[in-house]
């Protein structure tokens, strides 16, 4: 499966787009999930990081937050009702990369060819060619990346290209005992989560829905949620879009601003050429030359 | 990198770093051509496939059975090389044995995570010993590990095993000594150890494989 780059930070050379690969998806079916962390061992296991040990804070997310070293987190949300005390909800979610179709890291990346994203819509990080500037975690709308303190490299979940180029699924989900992280072709995952989401709907969970935000392009990390109507109660933005200044900077700006540096390049070479070098007359030398020696 | 050059050339070398206009105007074509060049796609750096190379292409597949609880999960080793003579080989990379009707390739976090107590360095590797009233394990061979346990059990069970109860029901049971077994078994381990420690007469059997 050989995998072509349909895209490349910061680069404006076309990429090839003649051959057709299917583009695959990762479900995340929140419903489904126990929140056991396999998923975070398995990550690691395969991509060989390992965090350190952190701190209980009272709750078990453990790490808090995602590292360089920790790609994908459980996070915990507890949801109460303030009328009525039974009414309460745990919810649980895996966080990582959502692999956007139309990835704002990869928009936001000066340095050619740091951020790729292949043609089965994985979006990954190549940190030999990365800077360290940090533009993609500001150009991420779900706030992913981060920078690690030993090589000040951006990292972050690569849905185990390295696996998925050669026929296998990613290491979370071949390790999940629940079947909560479901892998295959978007179109296959796209109708897995409108299978589930109906179910779940007969069931009683009238709100359910899966979340693929058309404010990104859709992603090839999707989710079923119990309450599709508010994402944000699992920590999800409602309505993710590419912040406005790396739309601006990248989309609008940066073109004029090469179009000024061209405009420089020509303008300098046509005043060379019909006015030539700037040069010094021998009578004025010789002018500067007695005033250095007279102060002298 | 440039401006660092222009300073080693000057004549001046040792103090403040001097520029004459001609360098500083060098220096800073050559700058905005490198970046405008990168700027324009003309890229120095070939784009990878992948940017990770598949780590277990030539590895070699052990199958085996997770240690940790009853469920027994099938697990597959991946270990350097091809067990050729002159090859040390180490296991890289454990995961689920996606033929494994157990599991089916998942694994819970413990599972996912035993390359870690592999190389752990608390790991029991041997057959070690307390004696009474000891404080200190000590390291013992398996030959001696194997003797002393016979031993034990041949003692125990010729003193207190009991073929009729009271009411002189035949019972055949031996009360004194209990198993606890193993959980890194099969089911076929499982039952031979069953087989084994029943047919002495042994009732207190437990393990976390649930025989």
């Amino acid at each position: 499966m050989a995998l072509d780059i349909t895209r490349r930070s910061a680069t404006t050379t076309p990429s090839p787009q003649a051959r057709d690969s299917v583009e695959v998806a990762k479900l995340i079916d929140t419903t489904r999930c126990i929140g056991c962390k396999a998923c975070q061992v398995a990550c690691m296991e395969w991509n060989d990081i390992r965090d350190e040990v952190g701190s209980v804070n009272g709750t078990y997310n453990n790490p808090t937050d995602l590292t360089s070293s920790s790609w994908t987190v459980m996070r915990f949300f507890e949801k109460e009702d303030p009328n009525d005390r039974f009414n309460f909800e745990w919810l649980i979610r895996k966080d990582g990369c959502m692999h956007c179709a139309d990835p704002g890291c990869l928009k936001a990346c000066p340095s050619p060819g740091a951020i790729v994203q292949y043609s089965n819509g994985i979006v990954d990080f190549n940190q030999e060619n990365c800077i360290g500037c940090g533009y993609c975690v500001t150009g991420c709308p779900f706030n992913v990346p981060r920078i690690s303190k030993s090589d000040s490299k951006a990292y972050k979940c690569t849905l185990c290209s390295d696996r998925v180029a050669v026929g296998l699924e990613p290491a979370c989900v071949k390790t999940c005992p629940t079947g909560a992280i479901m892998f295959g072709t978007k179109e296959q995952m796209t109708a897995q989560a409108e299978t589930r989401v109906t179910e779940l709907q007969g069931r009683g969970h009238g709100k359910a829905g899966a979340y693929d935000p058309a404010g990104v392009g859709g992603t090839h990390v999707m989710y079923v949620l119990k309450d599709a109507s508010q994402p944000v109660l699992m920590g999800l933005p409602n309505d993710p879009q590419i912040s406005p200044t790396v739309s601006l900077w990248k989309g609008v700006a940066k073109p004029v601003a090469m179009a000024g540096m061209a405009l420089a390049a020509i303008g300098g070479l046509f005043h060379y050429v019909m006015k030539g070098p700037n040069e010094v007359s021998k009578e004025v030398e010789a002018e500067v030359e007695k005033e250095l020696e007279a102060e002298k | 990198m440039s401006m660092l050059l222009a300073a080693h050339n000057d004549p001046h070398k040792g103090d403040e770093m001097h520029l004459n206009r001609r360098q500083f105007f060098k220096v800073a074509s050559a700058g905005l051509t490198g970046s405008s060049l990168v700027a324009m796609g003309f890229s120095p750096t070939a784009a990878l496939a992948e940017t990770r190379q598949f780590k277990l292409a030539r590895t070699t597949e052990t199958r085996n059975t997770c240690p940790y609880c009853s469920v027994a999960c099938g697990v597959i080793l991946y270990s350097l090389g091809d067990n050729a003579k002159n090859a040390k080989s180490r296991i890289i990379h454990i995961e689920g044995d996606p033929d494994n009707p157990v599991n089916r390739g998942s694994l819970c976090p413990k599972g996912a995570g035993l390359l870690d107590m592999v190389y752990s360095p608390k790991r029991l590797k041997h057959p070690e010993v307390r004696e009474p009233g000891s404080k200190e394990w000590k390291r013992i061979s398996w030959d001696e590990a194997f003797t002393r346990i016979a031993r034990h059990l041949k003692d125990d069970r010729d003193a207190n095993f009991q073929a009729t109860n009271s009411k002189g029901e035949i019972v055949n049971r031996w009360l004194s000594t209990g198993l606890l077994a193993s959980s890194a078994t099969n089911n076929e381990g499982g039952y031979l150890t069953h087989k084994v420690f029943r047919n002495l007469g042994i009732l207190n059997v437990d393990t976390q494989a649930r025989i």
